[in-house]
């Protein structure tokens, strides 16, 4: 008896084990990455560099977050902050919105307009870059927000995600308010809108990572330094000819792009889960 | 499905539609339509005017080496990211679902590589591989592998591999896990009863109950890697060398906006549209199937 015990023991350290040795595994490109943005650039082009950090974090995320090298990253990071909760926001209202009048009326085309809805699910922003491109270019949206956020706003997950969730809520709401003569908007504010926050929160965690993470889109449309976002921006500080790249101020800028979706997925751990399993269904 | 309960009125819904359907129309379905169109034609160089061709941006295109050459490196490439990180996430999760005590500190170390960009990513594991200041690549130096991606094509491939992989376990990993929590533990049980060894187990019961969320991850990475990992190419190799990291989305950005080719890309964003929609009938008709129990 106390064999198997003592077997099963050994085999928990062995997963224990593994388990750390996963977690440092996969840690350890973002610690090599903040080590990098505490040393100076002579510690790093005569490797090999550090494995600790060293005593110039300050220094170095205050040149990257003032200057910077092609526009200062706190430009880039309220353009990114910006973006992301344009999406994220714009994403959630307009799919809400078309959700409630696909589940709740009955309209001539209702079909045919959910239809177009999934279609979109097949037109990525990767296989219609230049068309894409070009609408936004007539549209005078080259380096703005209203360019890096509307391509992007139309979401046919999101809008399937609401129309399964108030598929599920009971009709006996919707039979009340229609017997109190409660018009359409009223029940979606007092009743729909409040039943759909844990929705609405787990979505919202799920598209401001999307939104912050963009690259293809931002690259395209931001020719002017002062409108790139950070995750666009970082590779956009690497010199173009031979020269050594300024690897200090490249990593505390990686880390600094890194923080806020790490910072969310962390503190919102529960709705994210929930988010990402059921935005997949 | 539809509700039983439904309120009257034609107006409201049209304009609780409009926003997303404008949106829709304006950026999805008109730039759709244009890449159709404009695979059509070649434009001169001077943009006046363009020369019909029909389907001769296509047949160029399947007969031209360096497109089929990006068709089998995307295939390569998707293939590998998939089977990388799925296998990784997986030793993972089933490390993790064994664990009682402890496993949410585990899970929250694990799931934060998916908050980080995939370009963000790239210019992380360039930096570790960097031929001139890479920590990685100077030990390799050390132990006699001369480490350097900028030449070695195999290299470069494994490189934006290991990168893509890397940004997408924690994903896998998650679904893994959601999936063997949810397997009765009461069937795991009866088979230790019996005797079975862990891995035996696994084989034989586990792996073969978790066979829906497998095949669920196998499409969803295979999206991820044609699709999302754009980001992670152009920082680390930008396609190189010698194209041999050129994959298809990677394609149509080069030919279209470095090289202004715009009727030969218009054609690429055509196939791949086609590609998208096939993987996508794919995955629906897996979710269908999971809908029915």
């Amino acid at each position: 008896m106390s064999g198997m015990v003592e077997k099963r023991a050994a085999g928990l350290w062995l997963t224990h084990a593994g388990l750390i040795l996963g977690v440092a595994l996969i840690g350890f490109p973002i610690y090599l990455a903040f080590v990098a943005s505490t040393v100076t650039q002579g510690d790093i082009i005569r490797p090999p560099m550090p494995v600790v950090p060293g005593g110039h974090f300050i220094e170095n995320y205050r040149e990257a977050l003032v200057s910077g090298i092609n526009a200062p990253v706190w430009q880039m990071l309220v353009n990114s902050m910006v973006m992301a909760l344009g999406i994220a926001l714009g994403k959630i209202a307009i799919s809400i919105l078309s959700a409630f009048a696909i589940v709740y009326f009955r309209f001539p085309l209702r079909h045919v307009f959910f239809w177009l809805i999934f279609l979109t699910l097949m037109l990525p922003v990767e296989v219609r870059i230049v068309p894409t491109y070009e609408v936004a270019a007539n549209f005078g949206l080259l380096n703005s927000y209203s360019g890096l956020i509307l391509p992007l706003i139309a979401s046919a997950t999101a809008t399937f995600l609401f129309r399964q969730f108030f598929l599920t809520v009971p009709d006996e709401l919707a039979e009340a308010a229609r017997v109190d003569g409660a018009r359409p908007m009223r029940f979606f504010i007092d009743i729909l809108l409040p039943m759909s926050r844990t929705n609405i929160a787990a979505l919202f965690v799920i598209l401001f990572i999307y939104g912050w993470n963009q690259y293809l889109w931002p690259l395209l449309i931001t020719t002017d330094p002062e409108m790139n976002t950070i995750v666009m921006g970082i590779k956009q500080m690497f010199p173009s000819g031979d020269d050594f790249a300024n690897w200090p101020v490249i990593m505390a800028t990686a880390i600094l792009a890194t923080l806020p979706p790490v910072l969310v997925v962390i503190a919102m751990q529960r709705l994210f889960v929930k988010g990402l399993i059921e935005s997949e269904k | 499905m539809d509700k039983r309960v439904t309120f009257g009125g034609w107006t409201l819904p049209y304009l609780l539609l409009l926003p997303q359907v404008a949106v829709t129309a304006v950026f999805f379905f008109w730039p759709a339509a244009q890449a159709i169109y404009q695979s059509a034609f070649i434009p001169d160089p001077f943009g006046l005017k363009a020369l019909f061709v029909g389907f001769g941006n296509f047949s160029f295109l399947l007969t031209d080496p360096f497109y089929l050459a990006s068709f089998q490196t995307t295939a390569v490439f998707s293939g590998l990211v998939t089977i990388v990180s799925m296998a990784l996430a997986l030793w993972l999760a089933v490390m993790a679902d064994r664990i009682i005590k402890g496993s949410g500190a585990y899970r929250t170390m694990l799931i934060w590589p998916y908050a980080v960009a995939p370009a963000v990513a790239g210019v992380l594991w360039l930096f570790m591989f960097s031929p001139n200041v890479g920590l990685v690549s100077w030990y390799l130096g050390v132990l006699g592998y001369d480490w350097n991606h900028v030449l070695n094509p195999n290299e470069a491939m494994g490189l934006v591999v290991v990168a893509s992989s890397w940004s997408r376990i924690s994903y896998n990993f998650l679904f893994f896990l959601a999936g063997l929590q949810a397997i009765p533990k009461s069937v795991i049980e009866a088979a230790a009863i019996d005797g079975a060894h862990f891995w035996r187990r696994f084989w034989t019961i586990v792996f073969p109950l978790l066979s829906p969320v497998t095949f669920f991850l196998l499409v969803v990475n295979v999206v991820y890697a044609f699709f999302e990992t754009f980001g992670v190419i152009h920082t680390i190799t930008s396609g190189g060398p010698q194209q041999a990291t050129t994959i298809l989305v990677y394609k149509v950005y080069s030919d279209g906006f470095v090289g202004q080719d715009l009727g030969s890309s218009a054609a690429q964003s055509v196939i791949l549209l086609l590609v998208v929609g096939a993987l996508t009938v794919i995955q629906f008709r897996y979710i269908e199937r999971r809908v029915h129990y």
